[in-house]
């Protein structure tokens, strides 16, 4: 479909894309073997200016909308979604402070990230705080000029590789809704260390971490915002990047079917390619179309929010889980036709389903997200202008 | 601009436009035109059924050709002769005779060993610049010196190996002269008619060969790979005229220095000495598996080769590489394994006597130039081969 | 440092052939794209740009259609581009080109290292540099596998032999072409995108350069392709059959009678 880009956002494609073909593909194996942090890949990313694609313009970026992201964000994923992951999780990280930081704050943290040479990272999962953020555990009390953090967080993607960290934390547990706040804390303060890296079913090149904050001192300038803003904060940032991770979603889909589509062409069986069979033809023609389906929802999200749209966090849960389900059925049947070459690790496929099943789970399950939808439909009876 | 089109004859049937390596003809209106991009290589004119494209050729030399003798540059290093030299010794005396004229040969040096000998390869002369100075490269000093001799005895021929020194002042010979360079040619004789130099080179990576000339500016020059020609075989005791030259007056270095050489500390065996090279292509997947190919090699006394693709991938040094952009080889057995035969890797091998193809593709284009095919799995053969050499040489 | 580039623009495969019955070459619909040299020349210009300071602009003799070479080395994050383009420079051979380019470079002003690729695709005589170098009067490199320092006017660097690798001391300004070894050259960026696709790319005609007509194109090529043709394969090949055993027995065999085993 002509989806009719600007001229900046046609320009990211194509600088996303040569990334994917000339620097991801011919590594994305080993990276996964390995499970090696993909730093060469990120300076090239870094190089070719696309950190600077979500920061505004005051502050050394190109000032990209949220449809700019989602695009290298699918560019990149169309290769491995371990490499986007890295890539989209200092989006994550930055959003905090990057929305309702001070003046001071996005002076002194933006500029680097926008040049790539500082990676961020969001810290607000713990062991006993997954969907139920609510019951984190992560304490920060104000003690003269600093807040003393104390806690762990869980499941961090560029834990340890990032230089700095937007950590959400309770000042005032006993205020609930209003308890937590949001701080920016950099690699190698005193008392921040990393503990367990997670050996993971997919996404293998993404570091991803424990946060262990014992007495850290963190300057009170590094607040983000005001006290008890944390939860709110947290909600916003993930609603904002939610399209981003729909964008996995549908660019691991369509790298998967790109593999199918080529192989199912030079596979011979009964003496002509699979291609010519009409059980793969259908299963390949259903994938391109949910595909296609998946990718107009979350480019309409991005535009409705590049158009201004605040309240957009029913039709973000919307596109998260209709792209990660699709992912998952997309990539699961490219594996089925590749056949027995598929389940192997000499084909990228099986690691493309192993890849995609996390977009269904992180940055909001789909059970969640399915909860937010239900409350939004309810309230509205269900109805739409 | 030297191309035509006649209007009268041209009927817009287009031939030309598609035969045009540089997309410099469009047919509008019924017409061929000739746009910017054209280089005036004349395929559109062999192309067209009608004539009706003319190139005008340049001007005709005014008056008679007053050079004389073929020459060539006799480089050395570390004061032994180049063996590529003997090559253009025996190649320029085939054209001296048919040019009725002496070969002469340039030498740079101190104390070169071989220099006497030069008359038994061909040689009815020799320029030899004696002197500790130019002991070493000093391009500067060969460049002033050369210009010098070349613009008082006004030779009609040069020629110097394509080598890392050639590249790096032969051309700026040529610039300060304003004569006609060719470089890497594969191919040179004299035309029965006009005396002038053919020059044969390969062009677009070797799928293309052209000839060309230097019509009026002289010397005409061109440089030669090693191991395009062959050495042929000394004639002892003939003698060449040795004649000292002096280096009075020309700069006493250069500016380029050469503060140190690092040799490239690879296999034992240099390729381009080699009598029998194993090769390893793309087929082999990765570094770890040029074991397989060392194995053979060692068998075999033998050295080992890559074509560009191993190469690129990091699996093995350029030194190693056979091809256009690598070295030209002629040994005597050259065994390619999971080479496909592109055109530029066929450019650096295909004067080997004996060409051995290992690959699984039988449609790979190595096949068309090999003496002895195998089509099959190189991981299952070469090991094979190597054992079975190994049990024949009961070693 | 003021660095100059000289790039060319070449058809984007060696894939050409001769059509056997007519004796012409064939061509299907191919790309132009900057010689795959010249890119390492690019991105050895923008890193020394990087590293010491200045700026770097890319120059080239070709058709109009070589400007589109030259935005594509501005998003390799060249400063500027020039197209030096005119008819008459149709037809030039290394000679002549170098010429021309020794023109331009002159008109540019002062430069402190021009730098250029191997050789060309298309030519593969990697000779327009050493040329340059000579009517600019400055000293050529060949081969630079490695800069290794610039500092007082001069430049420390390895260049690629047949044997290995010589270290050199050039002063500068100087000329030098650069093989792969030398880097690995960066993707186009998108502020390089963006400020290749508002540049303004001069084009300088032979006059605008003083170029002596008697000394460009046709007239200023001693050299000329008098043929073209299809290199010729003749060679009796024999593919073995049977059992990956019997042909490597097979292979063995001619090996003994070739006296190699």
């Amino acid at each position: 479909m002509e989806y009719f880009f600007t001229e900046q956002q046609k320009m990211i494609k194509e600088t996303a894309r040569q990334i994917t073909e000339e620097r991801i593909k011919p590594v994305r194996a080993e990276l996964d073997e390995k499970e090696q942090f993909p730093w060469e890949i990120i300076k090239e990313i870094a190089k070719a200016d696309l950190f600077r694609v979500f920061i505004p313009e005051e502050y050394e970026g190109l000032g990209g909308g949220s449809l700019d992201l989602v695009l290298a964000i699918e560019e990149l994923s169309r290769g491995c979604c371990g490499v986007s992951i890295c890539y989209a999780a200092v989006a994550l990280g930055t959003i905090p402070f990057m929305r309702f930081g001070s003046e001071e704050q996005k002076r002194k943290y933006l500029p680097k990230i926008a040049s790539g040479e500082r990676l961020a990272a969001f810290g607000l999962t713990e062991s006993g705080a997954g969907s139920d953020a609510g019951a984190m555990k992560s304490r920060a009390v104000l003690d003269g000029d600093s807040y003393v953090l104390n806690g762990t967080k869980q499941f961090i993607s560029n834990g340890g590789e990032a230089e700095i960290y937007s950590i959400i934390a309770l000042t005032n547990p006993a205020k609930g809704s209003r308890g937590a706040s949001a701080f920016i804390v950099e690699k190698g303060t005193p008392g921040f260390t990393f503990g367990k890296k997670e050996r993971k079913m997919g996404i293998r090149c993404s570091a991803t971490c424990e946060l262990v904050f014992h007495n850290c001192r963190v300057p009170k300038e590094n607040l983000i915002g005001k006290e008890g803003t944390g939860f709110i904060i947290t909600l916003k940032t993930l609603d904002e990047s939610r399209p981003g991770v729909a964008a996995q979603g549908v660019g691991v889909a369509q790298g998967a079917l790109e593999e199918a589509v080529a192989y199912a062409r030079q596979r011979v069986q009964f003496g002509q390619p699979i291609s010519s069979f009409q059980a793969i033809q259908h299963m390949l023609a259903d994938m391109a179309t949910e595909i296609e389906a998946a990718r107009c929802l979350v480019y309409a999200v991005a535009r409705t929010i590049d158009s201004g749209a605040t309240n957009y966090t029913e039709e973000g849960a919307m596109a998260k889980l209709f792209a990660s389900d699709m992912a998952m059925r997309v990539t699961t049947n490219a594996v089925q036709i590749f056949g027995g070459a598929g389940y192997t690790r000499d084909y990228p496929v099986e690691k493309m389903m192993r890849d995609a099943k996390i977009i269904q789970i992180y940055e909001g399950t789909n059970q969640i997200l399915r909860n937010d939808i239900i409350s939004h439909v309810y309230k509205r009876k269900g109805m739409r202008p | 601009m030297g191309i035509r089109i006649d209007r009268d004859k041209c009927t817009g049937c287009g031939t030309c436009e598609s035969a045009c390596p540089f997309g410099a003809i469009k047919v509008v209106d019924n017409l061929a035109r000739i746009g910017e991009g054209c280089n005036l290589c004349g395929a559109c004119r062999d192309a067209c059924s009608f004539g009706a494209i003319i190139i005008d050729a340049p001007k005709a030399a005014a008056g008679p050709d007053d050079s004389r003798g073929v020459w060539v540059f006799a480089e050395q290093r570390d004061g032994r002769i180049k063996g590529v030299v003997y090559e253009l010794l025996n190649k320029g005396r085939e054209l001296a005779d048919a040019l009725h004229t002496e070969l002469s040969a340039v030498c740079f040096g101190h104390s070169v060993q071989g220099v006497e000998e030069l008359g038994e390869h061909g040689a009815d002369r020799v320029f030899y610049f004696d002197d500790p100075a130019v002991e070493q490269f000093q391009d500067d000093i060969y460049t002033a010196c050369l210009v010098d001799l070349v613009r008082e005895k006004r030779p009609r021929i040069l020629l110097a190996g394509a080598t890392a020194m050639g590249r790096a002042f032969i051309p700026r010979i040529a610039a300060i002269l304003e004569t006609g360079l060719t470089a890497d040619c594969t191919g040179l004789d004299i035309d029965a008619e006009t005396g002038l130099l053919r020059q044969t080179r390969p062009t677009f990576g070797g799928n293309i060969m052209a000839t060309i000339l230097c019509r009026e500016r002289r010397p005409q020059m061109a440089t030669v790979r090693p191991h395009v020609f062959k050495k042929g075989a000394p004639r002892a005791g003939r003698k060449a005229e040795i004649i000292r030259m002096g280096l009075d007056g020309k700069p006493k270095s250069s500016r380029v220095k050469i503060l140190e050489f690092i040799e490239d500390v690879t296999e034992r065996i240099k390729i381009e000495e080699a009598d029998i090279i194993v090769s390893g292509g793309r087929g082999l997947g990765k570094a770890e598996n040029f074991k397989i190919i060392r194995d053979l090699a060692e068998v075999l006394g033998a050295a080992v080769g890559a074509s560009r693709a191993a190469v690129d991938e990091g699996w093995i040094p350029y030194s190693h590489q056979v091809g256009q952009t690598g070295k030209t080889v002629c040994p005597k057995l050259y065994i390619a394994c999971g080479i496909s035969g592109a055109v530029q890797h066929l450019a650096g091998m295909q004067t080997s006597e004996c060409i051995v193809a290992i690959n699984e593709d039988p449609n790979a284009p190595i096949f068309s130039v090999a003496t002895y095919g195998i089509v099959g799995d190189l991981f299952e053969i070469v090991p094979m081969l190597t054992q079975r050499i190994k049990e024949l040489r009961g070693l | 440092m003021n660095i100059i580039v000289s790039i060319k623009q070449v058809p984007g495969t060696t894939d050409v052939k001769i059509n056997k019955e007519t004796n012409t070459l064939i061509r299907e619909g191919v790309q132009s794209i900057i010689n795959p040299f010249d890119t390492y020349a690019i991105e050895e210009g923008v890193r020394l740009k990087e590293r010491f300071g200045g700026k770097v602009i890319v120059i080239t003799m070709g058709p109009p259609q070589a400007e589109s070479a030259l935005r594509e080395a501005i998003e390799l994050g060249a400063d500027e581009g020039i197209l030096i383009s005119d008819r008459a420079f149709a037809g030039s051979d290394t000679l002549s080109t170098s010429y021309v380019l020794s023109k331009a470079i002159a008109r540019i002003g002062q430069f402190d290292l021009v730098i250029t690729g191997k050789q060309t695709m298309d030519g593969d005589t990697g000779q327009v540099g050493p040329g340059l170098a000579e009517r600019l009067g400055v000293p050529f490199v060949a081969y630079v596998s490695k800069v290794e320092e610039i500092a007082d006017g001069k430049m420390r660097a390895l260049r690629l032999i047949d044997e290995g690798h010589d270290r050199v001391e050039a002063p500068l300004p100087c000329v030098m072409s650069v093989t792969k070894e030398i880097n690995v050259p960066r993707l186009p960026s998108l502020r390089g995108k963006m400020k290749a696709k508002s540049a303004k790319i001069p084009v300088w005609s032979a006059k605008d350069i003083g170029a002596d007509e008697s000394k460009v194109g046709v007239a200023g090529s001693p050299t000329w392709v008098a043929h073209i043709f299809s290199p010729k394969r003749e060679r009796k090949s024999e593919i073995f059959n049977g059992s990956p055993q019997e042909k490597v027995t097979r292979l063995c065999e001619k090996l003994q009678e070739m006296k190699v085993i």
